[in-house]
C-alpha cells in the first residue's frame, strides 16, 4: 500500500464528491468505490439555505479520509487563504492545491503553484499539488516541500484518459520514491487501470463516476480497475515488441519436415 | 454599518466584532470559515476582530468538490 504523508489509504481510489445526482447516490458510490479518500471543497455559504452544513454532515457519515481542495483559485493569495480556511473546517493538514492558470483547459498555473506550495509547506500543510507531467515543475514542487505529486492525465472533466503516457512514464521513472496520483481526465475504468499499471500510486476520479448513468455501478467498476492495475504493475508486465512471437511451442509442430 | 458579505452588501450593527456579526447574519453555530479583506480569520480571533464599514467578509462552508 502507498502512503501519503505517512498515511496509508485503504484503497488507491480517491473519489471526488461533486456533481452526483443526489446525496444518497454519493454515499452509495463512495461505498461501492471502496474509496480511500474523498475530495471536498469550500464555497460561499448562504445563511438561509445552509447547504454546506447538510453536506458536511453527509461527508462525516462517510467515515472516509477527507482531502480538501482549493478548486477555482487563480492566485497564490486565494489558494493560500482558502487552504487555511479548509484546514480549520476539515481539521486536516492535507490540501489538494489547485492554482488554475487557464480557463479552457483548467491547466495549472505552475509558477503560482510552486510558490503557493512553498508557502503552505512552510506553514505545516501537507500539499497535494495538482500539476502537469512536467519534470522540472515536479522537481521544483518537491524542493518546495511537497512529498506527493498529482499530475493530470488530461484536462479536468474531459474524460480523455492519459494524454501523455510517455511523459507520465518519465515522471514515474524519474521520481520512484514519490507517491504520484493521477488527478484529472480519467473517463473510464481502463484509464484508471492503465495509470495503475504504469506504477502510479493512486487515481482521483470524480466526473467519470458522478456523471455516469449509474454512478454506483461505475464506482464499483473503478474499484475493480484500480485493483487490477495495481496487481498488474506488481506482477511486472511483459515488454511490448514489434514482431509476433508464437506463444505455443514451435518444437514438435506436426506436418513439418 | 454596511459591509460586503460573500459579494453582497449587508447591514450589521456598528462596531461589531466578527463573531457578533456572524450571529447577526444568521451563521450562529454554523460550520464556517471566515476571511476578512482576503485574510483568513481563525475562529479564535473572531471575538477580537472589529469590523469596519466596507469590509469584505467571506463566509465559506464545506461543499462538493473534485
Amino acid at each position: 500500500m502507498s502512503t501519503f504523508y505517512g498515511v496509508e489509504l485503504s484503497s488507491p481510489l480517491m473519489l471526488g464528491t461533486a456533481r452526483f445526482p443526489s446525496p444518497a447516490v454519493l454515499q452509495s458510490a463512495v461505498a461501492a468505490a471502496k474509496a480511500g479518500a474523498v475530495t471536498v471543497s469550500l464555497r460561499r455559504e448562504s445563511a438561509a439555505e445552509r447547504s454546506g452544513q447538510g453536506f458536511w454532515s453527509i461527508v462525516r457519515q462517510l467515515g472516509v479520509r477527507v482531502l480538501p481542495n482549493t478548486a477555482g483559485c487563480r492566485t497564490v493569495k486565494e489558494a493560500v487563504t482558502t487552504a487555511h480556511m479548509a484546514r480549520e473546517i476539515f481539521a486536516t493538514p492535507w490540501i489538494k492545491l489547485e492554482v488554475i492558470g487557464e480557463e479552457d483547459t483548467l491547466a495549472p498555473d505552475v509558477f503560482g503553484l510552486v510558490e503557493a506550495a512553498r508557502v503552505l509547506s512552510s506553514e505545516g500543510f501537507e500539499v497535494f499539488p495538482y500539476t502537469t507531467e512536467d519534470l522540472v515543475v515536479a522537481d521544483k514542487l518537491l524542493a518546495s516541500g511537497c512529498r506527493v505529486l498529482m499530475p493530470w492525465g488530461a484536462p479536468i472533466g474531459s474524460g480523455r484518459g492519459l494524454n501523455n503516457v510517455f511523459g507520465l512514464r518519465a515522471l514515474r521513472a524519474h521520481f520512484p520514491g514519490v507517491p504520484l496520483v493521477i488527478d484529472a481526465g480519467i473517463g473510464v475504468p481502463s484509464h484508471a487501470a492503465q495509470a495503475m499499471e504504469l506504477g502510479f500510486d493512486a487515481v482521483l476520479i470524480n466526473t467519470a463516476v458522478s456523471q455516469a448513468d449509474d454512478p454506483v455501478q461505475m464506482a464499483a467498476a473503478f474499484a475493480l480497475a484500480v485493483e487490477a492495475g495495481r496487481l498488474a504493475y506488481r506482477s511486472g508486465p511483459m515488454e511490448p515488441r514489434d514482431m509476433a512471437s508464437p506463444s505455443t511451442p514451435v518444437v514438435g509442430t506436426a506436418f513439418r519436415s | 454599518m454596511r459591509i460586503i458579505v460573500n459579494g453582497a452588501a449587508r447591514e450589521v450593527s456598528a462596531a461589531s466584532d466578527l463573531a457578533a456579526a456572524l450571529a447577526e447574519l444568521g451563521f450562529a453555530e454554523a460550520v464556517v470559515a471566515t476571511a476578512v479583506n482576503g485574510e483568513f480569520v481563525p475562529v479564535a480571533a473572531r471575538t477580537t476582530l472589529r469590523l469596519a464599514a466596507g469590509d469584505q467578509l467571506e463566509v465559506l462552508a464545506p461543499m462538493q468538490g473534485g
